[in-house]
């Protein structure tokens, strides 16, 4: 095997550019989000404008944070993954360049069509159709550049982690074009070839696999990589990922439905999205256990390492709402929960508390690698970031709980005569401090970002200075 | 045939595979697999030492 290997070298270039624009595009989306979190506590803040209202922005928050942030992350981690644990160049620098390019195109066009109001209107499908289109062909090339470094692997087995950045690789491609098959009309104005109910129910079969595939298999494959290599050991049982990666992808293409619990969709529809959300509780916490157990005999690492904190606390928010999103899956609790805060909480728990956080701990790790150094420049800023951003999202998530919960009992409340108790605007006065203490915990979250930008900055500059130093010592 | 048996020969057989996977990750047979893969992050430091060595020799 050493033979097959003795010239080889990894492409780390286009893992440095990801990694780079990982950073940039967390603190510009969570920017959004910080916005938009103001504009609902001082209404003020759209500066009665068309292009800055709550309307336009909140897509631009919720896919920048999706595609940009962690499709940047997932895209330096999988090039990067995939090259070590097959011990293969990835399958052509060029494709690799363009999906780099690509990617950022479509995350440039983000920022712009949405404000501009050019949108679809499907929930992390807003994108009108030659964006649509970009970003099927940027796929494309991801899938061949993936699956063709995994082909020319010098290794014998494929890496658990490459299976799930597999399955997220595909079920996103096939799931992205099946929802935006659409009818274009004219430039950047398409309807969507679905009517009615369909429409819905292929929405959300997208939109909570945007969910189970982006934002889980994708990072649980992020997982499976970073936490034994952060903690030196290998994943606790290999066996236990096989059974929970198939059960995994086997269950969640079928939870969608519960979205539409209580509309249109059929009833026993609306019973097998629940039953299947209920069914993903299993997989979700072998994932879990599995990640958390890979440090028993290693917990002493968790006093001195920040950026092993980082990712053993994201299984936990990770463990916290797969627990939660199955609970509000049950008909009787996504009663009290539908469209209220409750849902946006638990968005947040996973986003913020999952799906960023391993994010951020995989960066840490990852960055003064590629660079070649050992650490970040600054072990301690890497500790004050992991203060902010868990009490940033605890703040969040706390916040949108009791207004959720709040928001549900009011709004069913019935006096004896069958009338409303309150009206809607008394539900939305009663909700104004989880407002303020949300949009404050997302200033934490995002303070944190900044730092981490700094010390990002302060490494890579770091990194010439060693390099420099390291001249005449081996000259 | 209704819809109902088939709905009911398809819960088996997907319980089938489930019970499947399970006995065929856990059986003795893949020890020794199963450790390998699972030794895979920690098997390339020489490629990673070579590809910084030649970026950093560009400089």
């Amino acid at each position: 095997m050493s033979t097959d290997t003795a010239h080889l070298t990894y492409n780390y270039k286009v893992v440095r550019q990801f990694a780079i624009m990982t950073v940039v595009w967390g603190i510009i989306g969570m920017s959004f989000g910080v916005l938009i979190a103001s504009q609902l506590y001082w209404p003020a803040m759209d500066l009665n404008l068309p292009w800055t209202h709550f309307g336009r922005l909140r897509p631009v928050h919720t896919n920048l944070v999706i595609f940009a942030f962690g499709g940047s992350a997932l895209f330096a981690t999988s090039y990067y993954v995939v090259q070590r644990t097959c011990q293969a160049r990835l399958f052509s620098d060029k494709l690799a360049a363009f999906t780099f390019w690509g990617w950022q195109a479509v995350a440039v066009s983000i920022i712009i069509s949405f404000p501009l109001g050019y949108t679809t209107t499907k929930e992390y499908a807003e994108l009108e159709w030659p964006i649509d289109i970009l970003v099927a062909v940027v796929w494309i090339a991801y899938t061949l550049v993936f699956f063709g470094t995994i082909r020319k692997r010098a290794t014998k087995h494929i890496y658990v982690a490459n299976w799930f950045y597999g399955a997220f690789i595909i079920a996103i491609l096939i799931l992205y074009v099946i929802n935006n098959l659409e009818l274009p009309v004219y430039w950047m104005k398409s309807y969507s070839i679905y009517a009615g109910v369909t429409d819905a129910m292929v929405q959300w079969w997208w939109g909570h696999n945007a969910v189970g595939f982006l934002l889980t298999a994708g990072f649980l494959g992020m997982m499976y990589y970073f936490v034994p290599k952060q903690a030196e050991r290998p994943v606790y049982s290999y066996r236990l990922s096989i059974v929970h990666f198939w059960a995994l992808i086997a269950t969640y293409v079928w939870a969608g439905a519960h979205h539409l619990e209580y509309s249109a969709l059929p009833d026993w529809a609306q019973s097998a999205g629940m039953i299947m959300s209920l069914i993903l509780l299993a997989p979700s916490w072998g994932g879990m256990i599995n990640g958390m157990m890979t440090l028993s005999g290693a917990w002493h690492k968790l006093r001195t390492d920040p950026i092993l904190r980082f990712l053993v606390v994201s299984l936990s928010f990770y463990g916290m709402s797969t627990f939660e999103g199955p609970m509000m899956a049950i008909k009787t609790v996504n009663a009290l929960s539908h469209d209220t805060d409750w849902t946006i909480g638990h968005v947040h728990s996973g986003a913020l508390g999952w799906v960023a956080m391993i994010s951020i701990g995989a960066m840490y790790h990852l960055i003064p690698r590629l660079f070649g150094l050992r650490e970040m420049f600054s072990t301690r800023l890497i500790n004050v970031h992991f203060w902010l951003a868990t009490i940033g999202t605890v703040l969040y998530i706390t916040a949108m709980w009791v207004n959720g919960i709040t928001q549900g009992l009011m709004w069913r409340a019935v006096n004896n005569d069958g009338t409303l108790t309150y009206s809607f605007v008394e539900a939305m006065q009663a909700s104004k401090p989880g407002y303020l203490v949300r949009f404050i915990g997302g200033c934490i979250f995002l303070s944190g970002m900044l730092l981490m930008a700094f010390n990002v900055w302060m490494t890579v500059r770091q990194r010439k200075a060693t390099a420099l130093d390291n001249v005449p010592q081996t000259a | 045939m209704d819809t109902h048996t088939l709905e009911g020969i398809n819960t088996l057989m997907v319980m089938a595979v489930f019970i499947g996977i399970c006995w065929w990750a856990y059986s003795a047979s893949r020890r020794k697999d199963n450790d390998e893969a699972a030794h895979l992050p920690f098997d390339d430091e020489d490629i990673d030492r070579r590809t910084l060595h030649k970026t950093e020799n560009k400089k």
